[in-house]
């Protein structure tokens, strides 16, 4: 068991034959991942790699496939109308890797989705993997391994390096996803704690927030009224200075709000584990597994 | 991006906001010739991307134009928050009866654009928020419809209660939001808005911040950046397409990934030391990403050991090796460097390090201890 994605995904890649897009269809292809179509205007009837059809628009391709996730690669401009398209198309997941998506862009994609009753990730997300079954994004498969741990963050490389400890230290996740670091984004926090919590298969979840927002405050209120499996939290940028974004658009403390302080206040308030360095969710996590 | 007061008001009044005339100064001598064309009295206003300027004595009311050329000699170069004042708005000093507080912000709680209106202006309204909430109307808007008309009308009855008042308030409103959508904001502010005792409602201070991700679609207002008034270091960085902070640290770090960046800082300090920069390199980098960071790190004098921190995902680590190596042969480092690096491509990196003469290692905690450890002069 898992949580968003498993064997049973079936992927439309939107930007297939762009330069990023093209090089992770390769690698999530390579994991295992059912990569059924891709889409780029004026390439439909080609094919990816000789052998994933590619269509003109996500409509087509789902159509055609039965595709029910996509994954977004093309550039910022074109972003959110990527997303609408997905979301129109009747894909139920939605995972936005690109940056730089402009936040009053978001504003009309987010109502869009939620009408629809779509699940988007991101954007500016590495995306999510499910060890051994799938991967939606760019996360690097080789330093992931199945087992007990739900993985949430709002990072990506700080994601690969807290991933990368639990796997060398022999502690595998369910699925590990990454949410995103911009101050809109489509999945939040407690919506994966929430789905950790019903996964048979997690035993425990690590979560990695950042200065910026209150979404970890929100998330740590949730785990107290609702978890019965234990969180380990660490928040990345608790040295920044305020009123700087800390190059992901949401990490911004402004005014008294979004410091480190405290969201790791609300982590002790609600009896999480906190880890003070990447490296302590390894016996953090140990610990909670016995 | 942050933009100047008297660009924000230029914005505002294309849009139909009413605020009092106004122009730019460079000298004290244009600051009188301004005044006096104008023929009453004139506020003279700092124009730098700080909060504070009247505290700092940034601001200045002047009866006369020889006032205002004094006030502006005083003004012009001073330092405000660091950053040295080298334009002065000269504009009209409206008569003030009473002053409110008019802004709009992305809420990342309803993921929707937020107005904030208070009949407390005038002052810092985070401090209103946290002293009398009840002071503040809150009101989201969905971008799909705009602001309606009703709650436009809402806010302007909850700052007066003349509906003549509301109406001009109201009208605003909508310039004011007109403005936000189209300029790509993350935040717009009116403060204050004053009624005059002759009920003209006034834009008396305006200030726009521009979500960066914006700029690449409005050729216009990325026109604005003032790179003047910012850091040189971080303008270097940002032509490069990296992501700096420069901080008054001794470690020089140089990561991929603002997560993990943050992440590295506070492991920095969490050893006993204190960061120089914050330093994202970006997902796909290649070579030259890297020799130019080097060179804007190793600008900083402060600088007494430079940490690399990659973890290898698109980032390939064959690319910040060869960086490194290009970047030290043209010039030779003349402080210690401490490199982790592990991911894609990590057994070729550490070929290439080794050949030519570093060492590195594959651990996070370790590299950063050492890296601290050399900071301070230590082995």
């Amino acid at each position: 068991m898992s949580v968003f994605i498993d064997k049973n995904t079936k992927l439309v890649v939107q930007g297939i034959t762009g330069r990023d897009g093209s090089f992770h269809t390769k690698q999530m292809m390579e994991y295992g991942t059912q990569v059924v179509a891709g889409v780029t205007p004026g390439k439909g009837g080609q094919k990816f790699e000789g052998t994933v059809p590619i269509f003109n628009t996500v409509m087509d391709a789902v159509q055609a496939t039965g595709a029910n996730t996509s994954v977004i690669y093309v550039p910022p401009p074109f972003a959110a109308d990527a997303i609408m398209e997905a979301a129109a198309a009747g894909v139920q997941l939605v995972v936005c890797i690109t940056e730089g998506v402009p936040v009053l862009d978001m504003t009309k994609v987010y109502p869009f989705v939620k009408e629809r009753g779509v699940r988007l990730i991101g954007p500016n997300c590495p995306g999510l993997i499910t060890p051994g079954e799938a991967k939606v994004g760019i996360i690097p498969g080789r330093i992931c391994t199945p087992g007990p741990v739900g993985v949430v963050s709002r990072s990506g490389t700080l994601t690969y390096e807290v991933v990368y400890q639990l796997t060398r230290a022999g502690i595998g996740q369910t699925t590990c996803v990454g949410i995103g670091g911009d101050p809109i984004n489509g999945t939040n926090f407690i919506d994966c704690l929430e789905a950790f919590e019903k996964d048979p298969n997690t035993k425990a979840v690590a979560m990695m927030g950042e200065i910026g927002g209150t979404d970890e405050q929100e998330a740590a209120e949730y785990i107290k009224k609702h978890m019965k499996k234990p969180v380990v939290g660490f928040i990345a940028g608790q040295t920044a200075p305020p009123g700087r974004r800390m190059g992901h658009a949401g990490a911004i403390i402004s005014g008294s709000s979004g410091t480190a302080a405290e969201k790791l206040e609300a982590f002790a308030a609600a009896g999480m584990g906190i880890a003070q360095r990447p490296m302590d969710f390894v016996e953090l996590i140990k610990a909670r597994l016995k | 991006m942050n933009i100047h007061e008297y660009q924000a008001k230029e914005i505002l009044r294309g849009y139909g906001v009413p605020i009092p005339p106004g122009e730019v100064a460079t000298t004290p001598a244009e600051a009188e010739s301004i005044a006096k064309k104008y023929g009453t009295a004139v506020m003279v206003k700092a124009q730098v991307h700080a909060g504070g300027r009247g505290k700092a004595g940034g601001v200045k009311f002047c009866k006369t134009p020889a006032d205002a050329k004094e006030k502006a000699t005083a003004i012009l170069g001073m330092k405000i928050k660091d950053l040295t004042v080298e334009k002065v708005l000269v504009t009209v000093a409206a008569d003030i009866g009473s002053e409110a507080y008019v802004g709009i912000i992305v809420d990342r709680a309803t993921k929707k654009p937020v107005f904030m209106v208070s009949a407390a202006g005038g002052i810092d309204i985070e401090q209103v928020a946290a002293e009398t909430p009840e002071k503040i109307l809150y009101v989201p808007v969905d971008v799909r419809y705009g602001l309606p008309a009703y709650d436009a009308m809402r806010m302007g009855f909850f700052l007066f209660s003349d509906v003549k008042l509301a109406r001009a308030a109201a009208k605003i409103m909508q310039q004011l939001y007109a403005a936000f959508m189209a300029s790509g904001c993350s935040l717009a502010e009116i403060n204050p808005l004053v009624v005059t005792p002759t009920g003209e409602v006034l834009a008396v201070d305006g200030k726009m911040v521009i979500d960066d991700n914006e700029l690449d679609r409005l050729p216009a207002v990325a026109a604005l950046r003032d790179e003047s008034s910012e850091e040189p270091s971080e303008v270097d960085a940002r032509n490069a397409n990296l992501t700096f902070i420069k901080l008054d640290g001794d470690v020089g770090c140089v990561v991929n990934g603002a997560g993990l960046a943050m992440a590295t800082m506070d492991l920095v300090k969490y050893y006993g030391g204190e960061p120089a920069n914050f330093l994202d390199i970006g997902g796909s980098s290649n070579p030259e990403k890297v020799v130019n960071a080097l060179r804007i790190i190793t600008a900083d004098k402060n600088v007494k050991a430079i940490l690399f921190n990659i973890f290898g995902g698109i980032t390939r680590t064959d690319d910040v090796a060869n960086g490194i190596v290009t970047a030290t042969k043209a010039n030779p480092l003349k402080v210690p460097i401490v490199i982790r690096l592990t991911g894609t491509n990590e057994e070729i990196a550490m070929k290439i390090l080794t050949e030519n003469g570093f060492s590195a290692s594959s651990d996070m905690d370790e590299a950063v201890q050492k890296a601290v450890a050399l900071a301070k002069g230590g082995k």
